[in-house]
């Protein structure tokens, strides 16, 4: 596993996954020593593919660096872990969620958890928002509504269980300021297989998963007729954009984006290995400080 | 019918989303303050239908969101938008609603599914006037701005309403859509925000 395990080294972590599906795979992560929300939530993604491939728990060796191993904790990964991997649960854990945690590791599978996570979050994002990312107080609300819509994608589409995390930290590398990232994975059928049995006919041989991506993050198209639906997707873009920040969804073996100028990131990947589910992340970085 | 033949209720969502009287749903709201998911906002959307009258009477609604401290797009869609349809079917409606309380916390979710769907609904802000939101052309915003200034206007004062491209096509628009009513027997014209009077 790559020592920096975030945004941008989960593509190639999943896609190493794939020639060893199937056999036994252990998930090496005793030098790992930085797990951003996306690293933490690939990682279950990796290992249920695995799981689910091989019929048994894959191993995964935990960091064995102590305030890496204390994050994760923290992040309740070893909660949400319990069923995927076979790992030693460290015997002591810190208590208490860090100021910086924006969402634990949370389960999305029915309405009722995006409900708790509307509650969850509601008073650490004031607070977060306000003074990590310089953004106004009233940030809150659509925070919240960002992250009811993306949650509920999960209950409404994928059918099937996933996750979300948030957490603020400062990244130093590409934009030297801090920023929330929220991650938001499931192992569902994917976009493709969401609007398959409604639109796939009319995109006759183009029908793929970069169509479909493009079909539900572009032009909101959704598998439900009715007009009220597909909001979602959209309104999160519009928001993150206020925001200037990023929005990606890789689904089956693309992955579509909405770049902001910080950002070098592709608009439209194709050609990945296949994984099932959808993983959403975005970014929000701090706007310059007011004072 | 006579001039007044409307049926007033006056709904706060809030109390509706505490009353809930499914009690999957009276678990989930009674545990989550806030109006998300669409689950949440069907049953509210059902729970106010059910204080409407029955068929055959016209009702007058307030829709009250003064206690409601977020709501997100898909629950907007059911509660809001969803509503207006189900009563705007074909010609005027058999159901009005005025909207009041409406805050910043909710304003974009609900503005954004009425663009979304082509409606428009009245609202009464804080500071206690009415507006419209949502899609509405000039012509009907002139018309809906006079006859709100009015209050109430005889068949034979419809004229005055008009200026500039607004005409009875207009008028009909703006009544069909549940902005404004027209009673049946006189065709008295009245802005919604005189007939809730009662209810605020």
């Amino acid at each position: 596993m790559p020592t920096s395990f975030d945004r941008s080294t989960i593509d190639t972590f999943l896609d190493d996954i794939h020639p060893h599906l199937g056999e036994r795979i252990l998930f090496d992560a005793r030098h790992v020593r930085w797990f951003d929300p996306n690293g933490l939530l690939g990682l279950l993604v990796g290992g249920t593919i695995a799981r689910d491939a091989h019929g048994a728990l894959p191993r995964l060796e935990l960091p064995e660096q102590g305030e890496v191993a204390s994050y994760i904790g923290r992040m309740g990964f070893f909660e949400a872990a319990r069923g995927v991997f076979d790992f030693d649960e460290p015997q002591r854990r810190t208590g208490g969620g860090a100021s910086d945690v924006l969402l634990e590791i949370t389960p999305i599978g029915t309405h009722g958890d995006v409900h708790h996570v509307v509650d969850r979050v509601q008073g650490k994002a004031s607070s977060i928002l306000s003074s990590k990312l310089n953004y106004s107080a009233a940030a809150a609300v659509p925070f919240a509504v960002i992250l009811s819509e993306v949650c509920q994608n999960i209950v409404e589409h994928a059918e099937a269980p996933g996750w979300v995390a948030a957490q603020s930290y400062f990244w130093k590398q590409r934009l030297g300021r801090q920023v929330v990232v929220i991650s938001v994975m499931d192992v569902g059928r994917g976009f493709r297989g969401s609007l398959e049995g409604e639109h796939s006919a009319r995109y006759g041989d183009r029908w793929s998963d970069v169509t479909s991506l493009e079909a539900a993050f572009l032009h909101g198209l959704t598998r439900f007729p009715d007009s009220g639906r597909g909001q979602g997707i959209q309104q999160m873009r519009k928001q993150v954009r206020k925001w200037n920040g990023a929005i990606s969804i890789r689904s089956g073996t693309a992955r579509i984006a909405q770049v902001p100028e910080w950002d070098d990131a592709p608009p439209l990947v194709d050609g990945m290995k296949p994984i099932p589910g959808a993983l959403i992340t975005m970014v929000l970085p701090a706007k310059d400080d007011p004072s | 019918m006579t001039d007044r033949p409307l049926d007033g209720v006056a709904i706060d969502v809030q109390a509706v989303l505490d009353g809930i009287g499914d009690p999957i749903m009276q678990q989930s709201v009674s545990l989550h303050s806030y109006l998300v998911t669409r689950p949440t906002g069907r049953a509210v959307r059902m729970a106010i239908e059910a204080q409407l009258p029955g068929p055959g009477r016209v009702a007058l609604s307030v829709i009250d969101f003064s206690e409601v401290r977020l709501i997100d797009y898909s629950c907007a869609d059911e509660v809001v938008a969803k509503l207006l349809q189900r009563y705007l079917e074909a010609g005027e409606p058999d159901a009005y609603f005025v909207f009041r309380g409406i805050g910043e916390a909710q304003w974009e979710q609900i503005v954004s599914v009425l663009e979304r769907q082509g409606l428009a609904a009245v609202h009464q802000n804080e500071s206690g006037s009415f507006e419209l939101m949502g899609v509405r052309s000039d012509a009907e915003h002139s018309v809906w701005l006079r006859l709100e200034g009015e209050g109430a206007v005889e068949p034979e004062g419809v004229q005055a309403l008009f200026d500039g491209d607004a005409d009875d096509a207009v008028l009909n628009s703006i009544l069909n859509r549940g902005l404004a009513f027209r009673a049946p027997q006189s065709g008295r014209l009245h802005a919604l925000s005189r007939l809730v009077e009662h209810l605020l």
